[in-house]
């Protein structure tokens, strides 16, 4: 059968994630020290684990309401409302999904008709593009700039809105340049959004892995919660990424829409996963607080530690990475990264996966211990003093 | 100072100048702190923790119960300062409930460790009986958990 006749030619144009490549590369070598992973090396507090445990002991293997738990969507009301002091009717603000990429791909899904333009802000995470073009959209990539801290400025999202923009994607704290918004820069980008018909999709998985101020959401801006779709999830803040647990909050005309594209497609997210998030969210402020506090040290460690190697970055504000500029170095993201993994074993993820304007910079996971971290910063040393510069 | 001590209490070989850059310090101040804690009396010591039994050694810890009849003057505080002068003796705590002293000891055998007991420990004037407990396995210690470190099990995916 000729396959390729018979697949998604929307699909068919869209291409692999640019990480997948590399890792592929990274899988075959051995002794490698890597800092790739976009995950917490954190296993899920015990506490959390242990009601998992006693709802499978309890015999809790039904499915739940599509929406969620009842409980726990009344954890995520509670939660929003004493972490960011944002309101979430529980009843019918507030939905829990298979982590934060299902919330992504329903939201877009439920909100864009063909030819509706989506703004996406990068370098970001990978999914965003692909899922707009999946559900019809054309997308508008805004490519924010080093000398900006890579925040979006009004002057860019100004410039990308036409008539047809019908959403914009707001990926703060950023996988993978670190970069947060302030309350003001959130406040000056509300004023070109007020009197539009944009929506907002605030995908917020990092919310609680900010350094030095709590994290503002756009929706704690006077008028922007009515046009916002949050994500978030428990992937990152409570280290649960593989209990595939995350959640949307937006205005209930949005979200019942939402709720029936996940009702077809996902029916409800894992129960056992439900339960354990119940006690995350009500019990895990002081896990929360621990994991942020060892990041942090780590942040703040890896940043000199580049520094120190005559690599410089944008001091990271949010999430678990570093986004060093490697232009300096006459190779192109690539090919450094890939030299860097052949000769000395060390794994950093070019930043040109997350978008054409991540040339010249890489993406360090710090999600590692200090040890780990140590040993792979002396090879980006020993690796550099090769390249003479 | 809780947060460096919470750091080398985790890891005792963070150098000065790593916990200088975590903590957002100069690395004299550091030393500086370290020096002073250590005169004082908080930073005892720095050792590594190890499975003497994975290293292959033969060795046997036990914990033993110990009454003692208190002294008038100096209550439990010079028999403790006397138990703690043999060597074999890894920690010794004064305790409420049934007993006054545990006694964590390490010995070769289980034979030498009853010895000590009978030997040195139960002739001391002031203790009045002693019960040992022989540690059969240990799974946790010091806040560290017995056997082989866990691998980095995270897999690669696009993320």
């Amino acid at each position: 059968m000729d396959y390729n006749r018979l697949l998604s030619k929307t699909l068919g144009e869209i291409k692999p994630s640019g990480i997948r490549k590399f890792f592929g590369l990274v899988a075959e070598m051995k002794d490698v020290t890597a800092l790739t992973v976009g995950e917490p090396d954190f296993v899920t507090p015990w506490h959390v684990r242990e009601a998992a445990i006693e709802a499978l002991e309890g015999g809790k293997t039904y499915y739940t309401a599509n929406a969620g738990l009842n409980e726990l969507r009344h954890a995520i009301s509670e939660y929003m409302l004493r972490r960011f002091s944002l309101s979430y009717d529980p009843n019918s603000e507030v939905f829990v999904t298979v982590g934060g990429s299902e919330a992504i791909d329903i939201a877009m899904r439920a909100v864009i008709n063909p030819g509706d333009e989506v703004i996406v802000p990068l370098p970001a995470f990978v999914c965003y593009e692909p899922i707009a073009k999946m559900a019809g959209a054309n997308t508008v990539i805004i490519n924010t700039k080093p000398e900006n801290s890579f925040k979006l400025t009004t002057e860019e999202l100004r410039a990308a809105i036409t008539p047809k923009t019908k959403l914009l994607v707001l990926p703060y704290p950023n996988n993978p340049t670190g970069a947060i918004l302030t309350k003001e820069e959130l406040s000056a980008l509300a004023e070109v959004l007020r009197g539009t018909d944009i929506l907002v999709l605030a995908d917020e998985i990092y919310a609680e892995l900010t350094y030095g101020r709590t994290h503002t959401s756009i929706a704690n801006i006077p008028g922007m919660q009515e046009r916002t779709i949050l994500i978030s999830g428990f992937s990152k803040a409570y280290a649960m990424t593989g209990w595939r647990l995350g959640y949307i909050c937006a205005p209930a005309p949005l979200l019942s829409e939402m709720l029936k594209l996940h009702q077809y497609a996902i029916m409800c997210a894992p129960t056992v996963s439900q339960f354990a998030a119940v006690e995350a969210m009500r019990n895990g402020d002081e896990d929360i607080a621990l994991m942020r506090g060892e990041y942090n040290r780590r942040r703040i460690l890896i940043h000199q530690g580049l520094k120190d190697i005559g690599i410089d970055s944008f001091m990271p504000e949010g999430a678990f990475y570093i986004y060093p500029n490697i232009g300096k170095f006459g190779l192109s993201s690539e090919e450094f990264c890939e030299r860097l993994l052949y000769e000395e074993r060390c794994a950093i993820v070019p930043g040109t996966a997350f978008g054409e304007c991540g040339e010249g910079f890489a993406r360090i996971s710090y999600a590692y211990s200090v040890k780990h971290i140590s040993e792979a910063l002396e090879k980006i040393e020993r690796f550099v003093k090769k390249l003479n510069v | 100072m809780e947060q460096m001590l919470k750091l080398i209490e985790e890891d005792a070989t963070l150098t000065p100048a790593e916990l200088a850059v975590m903590l957002s310090k100069e690395e004299g101040d550091i030393k500086k702190m370290i020096a002073e804690l250590e005169e004082k009396g908080v930073i005892l010591g720095r050792r590594a923790i190890i499975d003497w039994e994975r290293a292959g050694k033969e060795q046997i810890t036990a914990l033993i119960e110990v009454k003692v009849m208190p002294q008038r003057d100096d209550g439990f505080d010079k028999i403790a300062e006397r138990i703690c002068q043999n060597p074999e003796i890894k920690s010794l705590h004064l305790m409420s409930g049934g007993f006054d002293f545990c006694v964590i000891i390490e010995g070769k055998t289980m034979k030498e460790v009853a010895f000590f007991v009978a030997r040195k420990l139960a002739t001391i004037d002031a203790v009045t009986a002693t019960a040992t407990h022989f540690v059969l396995k240990t799974y946790k210690d010091k806040g560290v958990i017995y056997g082989t470190p866990k691998k980095d099990m995270r897999e690669a995916l696009v993320l």
